[in-house]
């Protein structure tokens, strides 16, 4: 099962390897994983996607509220949350591909950011699974290289 | 002032009366704030055994256990009493020194990053980088260090940190107020009630305390609340000694190690009550144990611990001493359950314990019998520290505590633990009668404290049960490779008499049964530090 772990965490240093030791040392995998600071300087959000059974979500989210510098946990799902990733990819471009290119970019709305002779760069931002899908549409045509920043989420707005 | 002038006021402001460690250059500046201000340093002879000697002391006195040592190897040479002090939740600060603010990560002479490498074994680490951030440091130590699961605390203090000048000292008065840490520490009243409903219908109650109840304070209580509902109790290793182990409702330690009656009562029960115990996996290692059918209350101070290894039927978060006093409070009419006790009787009357295997030849002592005779010969209150392997088994199984206490590594397992500890042990009550039990394997890993011993005029009496093996290994070694023993022979070698000897300690010689009480008696009435070498059978099993 795939979660989402929104950690609200103290802004201090060596926190990020508390928090990522804690998947570490009990075998999770982190698919993806964020930071950034919040409103408040102080506090950092830290957007972790990973999976396993119920147990195993139980107890990080246990272990994690355990440790001192954090503050505050939500777990959800993907379909619960609005999630978007950014992702830039760096392709090689030729007279008889670049059209296609540039229709694959109009059809996922991606931006080309930036550009040379032979090589173009291209920004997407969208849900985790449309990101995906736009690195399928382009296997077809030689990528350069990659950045991902990983899943962002926060839970879908409810009347509060 | 500086920075080493007031860690030592911290110290004082805390009520800190003695440390434990090492010198360094790194952590020279404290030790020689430390010199004069009537807190006692206590030079132990590897940094190792600051961590050991300090959690002793944290659980006789029951009070937060302080270890200072310095930089580098001083600081991994640690790490194993914080993660051994970690497993069994025992409250320590560990001050470290550190190479300067500046120099910290150029890998210069004697750097490790220790934070790093405590990272997963402690409750909370602080690199201090401003002088000025010692008081609010210190105070919030100890405050996590002795609060909610209690554990320790590493303090990394740089060398300059130590020397910078601080102007202005105030120490913090109330509780600080850590928005990201507030332990729980009542339970929830409508759990309670639950389990007080569950007393009612019960027909086959079962409780079983572990070191929770130890480090909550909690012994008085957990007596009071076993004798007014007629509780059958059994204990885990780190629960023994929560009740005079031959109190009427007492049967025994539970676990792959435990009495063979106490892990049939857990069995058998209808209603278990876990307080303070993790249910942790050398408790429940009963193959034939299933919590299927069985109403179970796990009470923990830890909500991570509840439903870690098995889910509870009824959960209850909060500190075991706030919630017997509620449940001693409420009107509760268990149904009668004679017939459960008498049948626990009957079982405790028949039990063969894991360890009467171990009797062994003639010509050597009877571990068991030595280990019953030595803890009934003990002074009642006595402290009696248990090291690791097979004198660890036999020990939990065969000695007599009552009013004393029975200290081991429960969680960890470190062996040389016990020498140490029985040091932090004797440092915090010195009227008290300590005595330390551990296997020449163990032994040898600790034997360098024999000196300090010496040096302080401390009379710890240790018990050296020799079979010239790693016991509990071979023991391990004759089922999974049969015949096939390797890396667990420690030779005739060292000859004990003449170690005593070199370090100036009185040795005595157990090598048969026969008048083995008046050689105990000797032993123990000997004035200052005692050394008896008990030996047993090397190639006996205690399983």
């Amino acid at each position: 099962m795939k979660k989402i772990y929104s950690v609200l965490v103290e802004n201090r240093s060596g926190v990020l390897s508390k928090v990522s030791g804690l998947f570490a040392r009990r075998s999770f995998n982190i698919d993806s994983l964020a930071v950034g600071e919040t409103e408040d300087s102080a506090v950092s959000c830290m957007t972790i996607v990973s999976s396993g059974d119920r147990h195993t979500i139980e107890q990080i989210e246990k272990q994690l509220n355990k440790k001192i510098d954090v503050i505050k946990i939500k777990t959800f799902e993907e379909e619960e949350s609005v999630s978007r990733e950014l992702m830039l990819v760096k392709v090689r471009y030729n007279k008889s591909n670049r059209k296609e290119i540039m229709e694959i970019c109009e059809a996922m709305k991606a931006d080309i950011v930036d550009m040379s002779e032979n090589l173009m760069m291209i920004q997407l931002c969208d849900r985790p699974e449309r990101t995906a899908m736009m690195i399928r549409l382009l296997s077809g045509i030689s990528i350069v290289e990659m950045a991902r920043t990983g899943t962002l989420a926060l839970p879908k707005c409810r009347m509060s | 002032m500086n920075g080493a002038e007031a860690i030592v006021k911290c110290l004082k402001s805390e009520g800190v009366e003695i440390v434990f460690g090492y010198s360094g250059v790194a952590i020279d500046p404290f030790w020689n704030a430390l010199k004069d201000s009537g807190i006692k340093g206590v030079l132990v002879r590897t940094e190792q055994n600051a961590g050991h000697a300090a959690s002793g002391y944290a659980r006789v006195s029951e009070k937060v256990g302080v270890c200072a040592v310095t930089s580098g190897p001083g600081a991994t040479n640690l790490l194993t009493g914080i993660a051994t002090a970690y497993a069994d939740s025992i409250p320590l600060v560990c001050i470290t020194g550190q190479v300067e603010t500046s120099q910290i990560g150029s890998d210069v002479f004697q750097e490790a990053d220790v934070i790093g490498a405590a990272e997963s074994f402690v409750k909370y680490s602080f690199l201090v980088k401003d002088v000025r951030d010692l008081p609010r440091v210190f105070h919030e130590a100890f405050y996590i260090a002795g609060s909610g699961r209690k554990g320790p605390v590493l303090i990394d203090v740089p060398q300059d940190v130590q020397e910078a000048s601080i102007r202005d000292f105030t120490y913090p008065e109330s509780d600080p107020a850590l928005r990201t840490y507030k332990p729980t520490v009542r339970g929830h009243i409508v759990q309670i009630r639950k389990v007080a409903k569950e007393l009612e219908k019960a027909k086959r109650p079962l409780v079983c305390c572990g070191g929770g109840i130890h480090l909550s304070g909690a012994g008085e209580e957990f007596r009071a609340f076993v004798e007014k509902f007629r509780l059958p109790v059994v204990w885990t290793m780190m629960g023994l000694g929560v009740l005079p182990t031959e109190h009427e409702m007492g049967l025994g330690m539970v676990g792959n190690n435990g009495h063979s009656n106490a892990n049939r009562a857990m069995r058998e029960c209808d209603l278990l009550i876990m307080m303070g115990a993790r249910v942790a996996d050398r408790a429940v290692a009963d193959p034939d144990l299933t919590f299927d059918g069985k109403v179970l209350v796990h009470i923990d101070v830890d909500p991570a611990e509840i439903g870690k290894n098995v889910g509870p039927t009824i959960p209850i978060v909060g500190d075991v001493k706030h919630i017997l006093a509620d449940l001693l409070d409420m009107d509760i009419k268990c149904r009668p359950h004679e017939d459960w006790i008498a049948a626990l009787y009957e079982y405790r009357s028949e039990r063969r314990t894991l360890s009467q295997a171990a009797k062994g030849k003639s010509g050597f002592v009877d571990a068991p019998k030595f280990v019953a005779l030595l803890s009934s010969m003990l002074k009642e209150d006595a402290v009696y520290v248990a090291d690791v392997g097979q004198n660890q088994i036999i020990s939990c199984l065969n000695c007599e505590i009552r009013k004393g206490r029975f200290l081991t590594s429960g969680g960890m397992g470190t062996m040389g633990y016990s020498i140490p500890a029985a040091l932090g042990a004797k440092k915090a009550d010195p009227e008290r009668q300590v005595v330390a039990v551990c296997g020449d394997g163990a032994f040898q890993m600790s034997m360098m404290e024999l000196a300090l011993i010496h040096q302080e005029k401390l009379p710890i009496k240790i018990v050296v049960v020799k079979n010239s093996y790693l016991g509990l290994v071979r023991e391990h070694q004759k089922k999974t490779y049969p015949g096939d023993y390797t890396m667990v022979a420690l030779g005739d070698e060292p000859d004990l008499k003449h170690i005593a000897a070199a370090y100036g300690i009185d040795w005595f010689l157990a090598s048969e049964m026969k008048g083995l009480k008046e050689r105990i008696k000797k032993f123990l009435d000997s004035e200052d530090g005692a050394l008896l070498e008990v030996r047993i059978d090397p190639m006996v099993d205690i399983k």
